[in-house]
């Protein structure tokens, strides 16, 4: 290759549509592989814990969780800003195309993280600084998407989500350090994950392996909606015509 | 520039000042709010000494909300704003006037009443000043982020419902800061830390959000 590489070659729905395809299957197998891999490490190899019993276990799908749905705001964001800066139709679709994918992790931390706080804490919530914020990020992912499905024309629904976006992308460190001072000014610190006590080094594993299969679904999962909202969109040219014809 | 900043203002108060129910509507549903809450909670004062400036900090947010709508709406649907858009003042500095114009309508008049709401709650005396200073920072504050809300919502449908689904996470940490300065007085802390971050909340809204805004205006009249 000689160092001339036209980076814009698959900023144009046309040419992204096939790769996306390519991509999207080779993530989604790589997900499963990852996912199963990371369960058995969780489920059956990882010792019990000592002090938290079997319920430690959902920790395997908690963390990653947890982990992706901030990181997935952050990529969405990132797509949504360059739509915005570069005026290219791709990278509000991928934005679009990720918001579902983030709410459902969000929502996902906070339902695993309540049924294991039951069994561990004694309660199914508490306005812990962490869970307080991951359901604010959970309201943002929702605003993003409701604003969206409110506009009827893409391009605009594209702009206006992007630039709500970015202003979420500011306020999330406001938002989480302002509730963590207002958690500790109010109950003092009632449980610290940060000051649990070192993990076993399979834990770790069992969790980066879910960590790596999670997020390889989210681009297998953001990859195939955007294939859907780039046909969705492009039904009146020809190559998308000619899909749903080969396909039909 | 600035003659442009005056004149907007001095229109948008002017008009305000023409359909004064529109003000007053916004000021009672505060106080009506504020009074809800001992007739659900109970009248035990030492409760409603605690919840008082939770209560009117919340109440506060939602009557902000409620006239965000009216901020862009009407020049919108008589083309004024076209005309603000296409003119040569930056949209910046015309978004930032109409702010300040509607926070002096929606905003100003529930810092004045909030002691008295305070009053009712049985909250101690000398920190009624906290109170509506942190009202008199916060509320501001929650005029320019609505203010990007009600931009990139103008003209949808179900625009209300969606407006507060946008905007009230947003206000999420001026409430703690705002609610906890009073708090923190009550509790002999002192709110003057919760008093400075509302400041640096302001100037950081006020330096960006208008332009944030007057791009999201832009995308909402294409």
């Amino acid at each position: 290759m000689s160092g001339n590489i036209n980076w814009f070659k698959y900023s144009s729905p046309q040419t992204f549509f096939p790769l996306a395809g390519r991509l999207a299957s080779w993530f989604g197998t790589l997900a499963a592989i990852a996912c199963a891999a990371g369960l058995y490490l969780g489920f059956f190899v990882a010792p019990t814990d000592a002090q938290q019993g079997e319920a430690y276990r959902i920790i395997f799908i908690h963390v990653p969780a947890a982990w992706m749905s901030m990181f997935l705001y952050l990529v969405m964001a990132f797509w949504a800003g360059l739509g915005l800066a570069f005026n290219t139709r791709l990278s509000g679709m991928m934005a679009s195309a990720i918001a579902p994918t983030g709410a459902l992790f969000t929502f996902l931390a906070l339902w695993t993280g309540s049924l294991w706080g039951k069994p561990t804490w004694g309660t199914w919530w508490v306005w812990d600084a962490r869970l307080t914020s991951e359901l604010i990020l959970l309201f943002l992912y929702f605003g993003f998407m409701a604003l969206q499905a409110a506009i009827d024309d893409p391009r605009r629904a594209d702009k206006a989500g992007a630039v709500l976006a970015l202003v979420g992308v500011v306020n999330i460190p406001i938002i989480y350090f302002s509730v963590k001072w207002w958690n500790t000014l109010h109950q003092g610190a009632s449980v610290s994950l940060t000051k649990a006590p070192t993990m076993a080094a399979t834990m770790l594993t069992g969790m980066a392996v879910m960590a790596f299969g999670f997020w390889f679904y989210s681009i297998a999962a953001a990859l195939m909606r955007a294939r859907c909202i780039m046909l969705e969109r492009e039904r009146a040219s020809d190559w998308a015509a000619d899909y749903a014809r080969g396909s039909a | 520039m600035l003659a442009a900043f005056r004149c907007v203002i001095h229109r948008d108060l002017l008009l305000a000042a023409r359909r004064s129910s529109d003000v007053l509507t916004v000021l009672l549903f505060f106080v009506i709010v504020v009074s809800l809450f001992p007739l659900g909670v109970g009248p035990d004062p030492a409760l409603l000494r605690t919840i008082a400036p939770g209560v009117i900090w919340v109440a506060a947010l939602l009557a902000s909300m409620l006239a965000l709508q009216r901020m862009f709406a009407s020049d919108h649907a008589d083309g004024t704003l076209e005309q603000m858009l296409l003119g040569a003042t930056p949209l910046g500095m015309t978004v930032a006037a109409k702010v300040f114009a509607h926070w002096v309508i929606s905003g100003l008049p529930l810092v004045l009443i909030s002691p008295v709401l305070a009053l009712q709650f049985d909250f101690p005396q000398e920190f009624l000043g906290v109170l509506a200073l942190s009202l008199a920072l916060g509320t501001p504050v929650l005029s320019l982020i609505g203010a990007i809300g009600a931009a990139l919502t103008l003209g949808l449908r179900g625009g209300g419902a969606l407006l507060s689904l946008l905007v009230l996470p947003l206000y999420v940490p001026v409430l703690i800061i705002g609610a906890g300065a009073a708090e923190a007085a009550v509790s002999g802390l002192g709110g003057k830390a919760q008093l400075l971050l509302l400041g640096a909340l302001l100037a950081f809204a006020g330096a960006f959000a208008p332009w944030a805004a007057a791009a999201a205006l832009r995308i909402s009249s294409e």
